[in-house]
């Protein structure tokens, strides 16, 4: 059953055409990436799944549900959670904190206990507490937990965002670029780490990446775009001898 | 106690009630309100008439100053707090000097600009002392909760707070509203201390005396918004034998721990059992004892 169903996606910024009837049907438990040219609209479609843009026309629905016109916080209520293209954490907030303000779901006192440390607030703080730390063991940050956020080097920043992702107990993630800035070291272990989250929290993956062999690595389907139009879809293989992505990547010129 | 210290030290209380309120709002919710003295000025004239024409019981009339200020900011917010940055302080900013214009316009309830004399005084600073530091507490329990870090998470990155599931606009509205009830019950407070409200108590300078208190002390740090109450309100009383010049030295000092600590005095640093052993760990770790036994310092 498709988990993620977007159809006719249409966004327009003032005359330009960003993104323009865009389909998309996401089955459980598939990793499938959204490749293209830079500008070609990709993070825009993210922006529009995570409603921070209404869309001009079009529909997106998420688990049966019609998520179009939600807030986006409703949204990440409901299940999709994602990263940024240029990492967004709280810099000024612990590595602890950045991993507990997203586990929404697991504390549910009210404001009222807010002001006063009663035994249920406790009960669940400390909860909390053991929870993110059980999520930053995975990423290898549980050591440096106390340490500010934006004091992290680059890497472990991705990490960390990944991991404040999955506090949400997401059961769609999107990660915008998660590679980018990676040496071919890094990206290795980073897609090692996205099998293991995905089989651990029995996750779907909608994926924005330029690193070739991650998309062709991790993806079961992929969906090339360019100049908001989508220009071919299919498997790895497929896409990889498609004259229209070489042509769109490599800009083959008139005469050829 | 000399009345002159009691009078300082309730001074201090009611800066620090206000400037308690604008830490939650603007250090810790990351919305710059520039409009405090508004707020206050809200707390003072209802809590000051009701006491002075209706003769309603202190408490009672505090507590409704405290109530209207909160009130006041409900409708307040809904459209401004959807307002970036800059913009939102401008709104709060005109919501301030509507509010000082209204009193003094509506002579022939608020006495207009003349004020309303011979409010009921109030003096017990104990009694103050203790709800004093009661509210502080509350506040330090509201920041560290969960709901006080989604206010962070907010301040840090909007976009990004709304990508974990915060809702945004609900937890900057009860910061807002936690402030105006602060702040109105500073301003009920002031009025029965003074004993006199008239509008120009409230203007501009009222409201960035505030905000000044809350950057001086540390944006994100209660016990620095603390301090910074504390030290500022003093600050001028202690100078008073420079006459003239008390002013230019407290504007020197503002100045100074900006150039040299724009993070504010205590930056994020909270003071709790916890942070002061890590403190005393950190302070030990500078020195050592010789074979002597003799305590030096680890240069």
């Amino acid at each position: 059953m498709a988990i993620l169903e977007i159809t006719n996606l249409n966004k327009m910024f003032g005359g330009v055409q960003a993104v323009s009837d865009f389909n998309l049907s996401l089955d459980e438990g598939r990793i499938e990436a959204i490749i293209g040219p830079n500008g070609a609209g990709k993070t825009t479609i993210f922006n529009l799944i995570t409603n921070i843009y209404k869309p001009t026309k079009g529909e997106i629905s998420f688990r049966g549900k019609r998520i179009t016109g939600l807030q986006p916080y409703q949204v990440a209520q409901m299940g999709i959670a994602r990263t940024f293209q240029n990492i967004r954490l709280f810099p000024e907030f612990s590595i602890l904190d950045n991993i507990r303000t997203a586990c929404h779901q697991r504390a549910n006192y009210m404001i009222f206990e807010g002001l006063f440390p009663l035994p249920r607030r406790v009960r669940q703080e400390k909860e909390l507490e053991e929870h993110s730390m059980g999520l930053l063991d995975l990423v290898g940050l549980a050591d440096r937990a106390q340490e500010m956020a934006k004091n992290l080097p680059y890497g472990h920043q991705r990490r960390l965002e990944i991991a404040r992702a999955l506090a949400l107990e997401p059961k769609l993630l999107l990660l915008d670029e998660p590679a980018a800035g990676m040496n071919p070291d890094e990206t290795q272990r980073l897609m090692e780490f996205i099998s293991q989250i995905k089989q651990k929290f029995n996750l779907t993956i909608l994926l924005i990446e330029h690193h070739m062999e991650v998309v062709m690595g991790l993806s079961d389907f992929i969906v090339v775009i360019d100049f908001g139009k989508t220009i071919a879809r299919g498997t790895p293989e497929e896409t990889q001898s498609n004259p229209l992505v070489i042509k769109a990547y490599l800009g083959v010129g008139e005469e050829a | 106690m000399p009345v002159y210290y009691q009078g300082i030290i309730i001074l201090t209380c009611v800066n620090l009630i206000s400037v308690l309120g604008l830490s939650l709002l603007t250090g810790f919710t990351g919305s710059f309100c520039f409009g405090q003295a508004g707020f206050m000025a809200i707390g003072a004239y209802v809590a000051g008439m009701m006491t002075k024409f209706w003769h309603i019981p202190l408490p009672v009339a505090l507590l409704c100053g405290a109530v209207a200020g909160g009130l006041v900011s409900i409708p307040l917010g809904y459209p401004t707090l959807r307002l970036k940055g800059d913009y939102f302080a401008i709104a709060t900013l005109g919501f301030a000097e509507a509010v000082r214009l209204v009193i003094e316009n509506l002579e022939k309830i608020t006495g207009g600009s003349r004020g309303i004399p011979s409010i009921p005084t109030y003096n017990n600073y104990p009694v103050i002392v203790v709800g004093t530091l009661v509210l502080v507490w509350l506040i330090r329990n509201y920041v560290s909760s969960r709901h006080g870090r989604n206010c962070v998470a907010i301040r840090e990155d909007e976009i990004a707070a709304q990508a974990i599931a915060v809702n945004t606009f609900r937890y900057k509205q009860i910061s807002f509203i936690f402030n105006g009830i602060l702040a109105g019950l500073s301003g009920g407070l002031l009025a029965h201390y003074v004993g006199f409200i008239q509008p120009s108590m409230f203007g501009i300078p009222k409201s960035t005396e505030l905000i000044v208190m809350v950057i001086f002390g540390g944006m994100h740090s209660v016990t620095g918004a603390v301090l910074a109450a504390i030290v500022l309100t003093s600050l001028p009383e202690l100078l008073r034998a420079a006459a003239a010049w008390r002013l230019v030295v407290y504007g020197a000092v503002v100045v100074l721990i900006m150039v040299f600590r724009p993070e504010g005095l205590l930056g994020t640093w909270e003071l709790s059992i916890s942070s002061l052993r890590a403190l005393r760990s950190q302070i030990a770790s500078h020195f050592y004892k010789n074979e002597r036994g003799m305590l030096r310092w680890r240069s």
